[in-house]
């Protein structure tokens, strides 16, 4: 009973055919490229809007030379935006409910605005090591603490993005079982947790695109040392 | 030899039942031909329901619904 929860998280296949690649490239069928037009379809103005908005927002603390990171962190935003909320509809297979996914996702991106900054600015980017103004004892174990937290970003991206939206499917299903089962019994217990379950529905939803924003927040916020 | 060429240039609403199987012998089932055929299912839906002056959210919410019964049917094993 227990373990059944868990497989609507098992990577959907059909005769052996990873069916996660559809999964993933069905959010470019829902963006159509604007055509050279003035005034276009109410879709792409929208998306023309929504994508002024993001890229401005991420874009702004960047220097000119981080702005060649702007088409992938972009991409990046709206992918992960749209997984997560299409993951949200009934049958639906999330792919970012996978580790593995969001690991490949992160670790090399983070590995890129490690480099980068290595390679430019040596200096500079080891200077993260150590805040200003620590005491003169301190500086040995901060350095460590700091290569550590550097170290373990990539992790923390991809377990961050997993577990938020993991949590959020287990707990869905888990309290619409419990309003389902207890339907007959006590229904009105059962309307409550029907509630719960409308509420923990839009947190889903708020989850869904929070957690898409905060990654690649946090990547611009590491290119931003870097670049 | 000159009705199996305009047999070719035929949509399938006019293609008679018993030249049906030569008419699918004769569609081009290269990558490129497939490839091709989801262009224009693509551009046909999208000019239908969404490049229009006032879309609603009909045109999104159809896509939705037929992912939706598409993960319905692929997961249907699991249920």
């Amino acid at each position: 009973m227990n373990l059944s929860f868990f497989d609507q998280f098992m990577s959907p296949s059909l005769l052996g055919i990873p069916l996660i690649l559809i999964s993933l490239l069905f959010p470019t069928l829902l963006f159509p490229s604007p055509d050279n037009r003035w005034i276009t379809n109410r879709i792409s103005t929208l998306q023309l809007w929504f994508f002024q908005l993001i890229t401005k927002q991420l874009m702004t603390p960047l220097n000119k030379k981080g702005h060649k990171w702007a088409l992938i962190l972009l991409s990046l935003m709206v992918l992960l935006l749209t997984i997560n909320l299409l993951g949200l509809l009934p049958y639906t297979f999330t792919p970012t409910t996978q580790l593995s996914m969001n690991l490949a996702l992160a670790f090399p991106l983070w590995l890129a605005t490690l480099l980068t900054g290595l390679r430019n600015q040596p200096s500079i980017a080891l200077g993260h090591l150590l805040p200003e103004g620590t005491p003169t004892p301190l500086i040995p174990a901060l350095i460590l603490i700091e290569t550590t937290s550097l170290l373990i970003r990539p992790l923390a991206l991809g377990v961050r993005l997993t577990a938020n939206l993991t949590a959020g499917h287990l707990l869905i299903q888990l309290i619409s079982t419990a309003s389902t089962v207890l339907l007959p019994i006590m229904p009105a217990v059962s309307l409550l947790t029907t509630i719960i379950l409308l509420l923990l529905t839009i947190l889903e939803v708020a989850v869904a695109m929070i957690q898409a924003y905060v990654f690649v927040l946090l990547l611009s916020l590491y290119l931003q040392e870097n670049i | 030899l000159p009705a199996a060429v305009f047999l070719k240039d035929t949509k399938l609403m006019d293609v008679k039942l018993g030249q049906l199987p030569s008419w699918l012998a004769m569609r081009d089932f290269t990558p490129g031909g497939i490839a091709g055929a989801f262009r224009r299912g693509y551009d046909r839906y999208y000019n239908k329901y969404i490049n229009v002056k006032k879309g609603g959210l009909g045109g999104v919410s159809m896509v939705l619904a037929g992912y939706v019964v598409l993960s319905y049917i692929w997961s249907y094993s699991h249920i």
